[in-house]
């Protein structure tokens, strides 16, 4: 499917998309754009749909309303698996690793999604390029040497340095981090918004944060959702001189 | 999450197991090339290899999926009852009658698993068991090809004819070898799956649906098709049932056999290559060794079962691995 006239810098775009679970509306007509290249962040206090959208985004909720669109092709309702093939990886809020599979087993599993699913009599040792190319994605994430590890025994903060390694095994355009840092030292904090600058040098990030002071540094742009709702978008100065977020965001106490 | 990491943090292959796992088709058929020959009774040890087999099947569903299903019985009874139908009355050779056999394993399991598969845990146990009952019941109905009630008789099979050579069926000890030639393929067979591509996808699944989901496999796909994977070695072994038997018991296909599958698989060690043999190999020596002294063996294999259940928890060949392991 060719892109139809389509903005080039736009990597993903939804178009009035909204989200009710019975009578629960947790998301209203959001329509926004995410620019190609860039390290866009959702923010929003607790409750604002921040993790409908991403679930929305990452294709695990097909939305009520509206659509999705990726490089110009339409996803909408595309099932959850399908979208690692199209180009889009995500990490989970709370840590999702393969608990019992050792650290490069777990990255493997992963790059051969896209090479061989149902390859069900041949030894996967034949795929041994994708044996180097896995240890080459647990050092990028800074796992190197901890391969024969059980992914469940790692510490939190290599269980999620992992997951990122798993997201990037789909070589993926568009990576979605939902909460990256949760439950981090701050130390694991530092080091894992290092990892993501560094990502997205090569590809575009849309992370979601509730901690609105750890992604100012490095977004390029924001979204703030409030009440299921996009309430503001701009850049970091736009955002932090809005008076609306100031008003439901920034009087709260900060966590 | 699994927390109970503490039996192993890292799987840093020794040297020995790794061999082991690589010959692992060929440690297990030197054993059961052996086996007869230390057993009291060759009929147990046909026994041990057809619900060995059948166990074995179930494990791949069970151990590496990570699904519950209590209605692996009717995998393992049409593939009894439909060898057994293609031999009693439409006099079909043996050889394709195992093949019917073993395509009515996967069939079964195709239909119950392409209703039952997006259920997970006990709803998923619930209903595979509901759907076994009601290929129960209609086997059961079916009185003109499966005889109801009275079990399907008279699959009599005297000779095989094997590349030329006439081999006495009759014979315990040749029976054995030629189920045991079945086993060992459906062995080599397994292996291939489980060190495949495929199989590492299975172990994924199992260890975390969500997880695999993003990382783009199908999820129900996978299942669907270990499910009918699985029925396929059920079916087999079901095949090779009717044969040994000469008939096919409506036990067969009676829930406690799903149950069966269940125990022999906790008892030899889930999850594991072989431990679904060992289970098997046990769990029919009990009964058989048992109840020559007393009529209550349920009793005494019930204990054995808790005690294995609460002292041996990964199974008695679970427990050996993790000890080579460490």
């Amino acid at each position: 499917m060719q892109p139809v006239a389509q903005d080039q810098s736009v990597i993903m775009r939804t178009e009035g998309v909204g989200k009710t679970f019975g009578s629960f509306v947790a998301l209203k007509d959001i329509t926004a754009e995410f620019r190609h290249g860039a390290i866009t962040s959702i923010i929003g206090p607790n409750g604002a749909g921040k993790s409908t959208y991403f679930n929305v985004l990452s294709g695990a909720f097909a939305p009520s309303t509206g659509k999705i669109l990726f490089e110009g092709r339409d996803v909408t309702g595309m099932a959850q698996h399908k979208f690692a093939h199209l180009g889009i990886a995500k990490s989970f809020q709370i840590t999702n690793v393969f608990p019992l599979l050792t650290t490069h087993e777990n990255i493997r599993v992963s790059l051969q999604a896209l090479v061989s699913r149902f390859d069900i009599f041949r030894p996967r040792t034949r795929l041994s390029e994708l044996d180097d190319e896995a240890e080459a994605l647990l050092e990028r994430v800074g796992l190197a040497g901890q391969r024969h590890r059980l992914a469940g025994s790692l510490a939190h903060g290599e269980q999620r340095a992992l997951e990122v390694g798993m997201a990037l095994a789909s070589h993926p355009r568009l990576l979605l981090l939902d909460e990256p840092t949760a439950g981090m030292s701050p130390e694991e904090t530092r080091t894992m918004m290092d990892l993501i600058v560094r990502l997205a040098q090569e590809r575009t990030v849309i992370l979601v944060e509730h901690k609105m002071k750890l992604v100012m540094g490095i977004s390029d742009r924001l979204l703030v959702l409030h009440h299921g709702e996009l309430l503001a978008e701009g850049t970091p100065d736009d955002i932090r001189r809005n008076e609306l977020v100031k008003r439901v965001y920034l009087g709260q106490r900060e966590h | 999450m699994a927390n109970d990491l503490a039996f192993e943090s890292s799987r840093q292959p020794s040297p020995l197991l790794e061999w082991a796992t690589r010959h692992r088709v060929a440690l297990a058929s030197l054993f059961l090339l052996v086996f007869p020959l230390v057993m009291p009774f060759k009929a147990l040890a046909i026994m041990i290899l057809i619900y060995g087999l059948y166990a074995l099947g179930f494990n791949l569903l069970f151990g590496y999926l990570g699904l519950l299903s209590f209605g692996h019985s009717a995998l393992f009874g049409a593939g009894a009852y439909l060898c057994g139908i293609a031999i009693v009355h439409f006099g079909w050779p043996w050889y394709l009658a195992i093949g019917l056999g073993l395509v009515a394993g996967m069939a079964v399991a195709l239909v119950i698993g392409a209703l039952a598969i997006r259920t997970r845990g006990i709803y998923f146990a619930m209903v595979t068991m509901a759907l076994s009952q009601c290929v129960y019941y209609l086997f059961y109905q079916a009185v003109d090809l499966t005889g109801g009630e009275n079990g399907l008789r008279g699959v009599n099979l005297k000779l095989v004819n094997i590349a030329g050579f006439e081999v006495d069926f009759l014979n315990p000890l040749s029976r054995y070898y030629i189920v045991c030639g079945f086993v060992i393929a459906a062995l080599w067979v397994l292996s291939r799956i489980l060190a495949s591509p495929f199989g590492a996808v299975i172990e994924a699944v199992r260890e975390n649906e969500a997880r695999a989901r993003a990382s783009g496999y199908d999820v129900t796909l996978v299942r669907l098709l270990t499910f009918v994977l699985s029925g396929a070695f059920c079916g087999l072994a079901g095949a090779l049932l009717a044969l040994h038997l000469s008939t096919v018991p409506i036990e067969t296909m009676h829930y406690e056999t799903s149950g069966l599958a269940v125990m022999m698989c906790l008892l030899g060690g889930m999850g594991t290559f072989f431990g679904p043999f060992i289970g098997a190999a046990i769990f029919l020596l009990l009964e058989n060794l048992v109840s020559v002294w007393t009529s209550h063996w349920q009793l005494f294999v019930g204990l054995a079962f808790m005690a294995c259940v609460l002292f041996f928890p990964r199974g008695i060949w679970g427990t050996v691995m993790d000890r080579m392991r460490a």
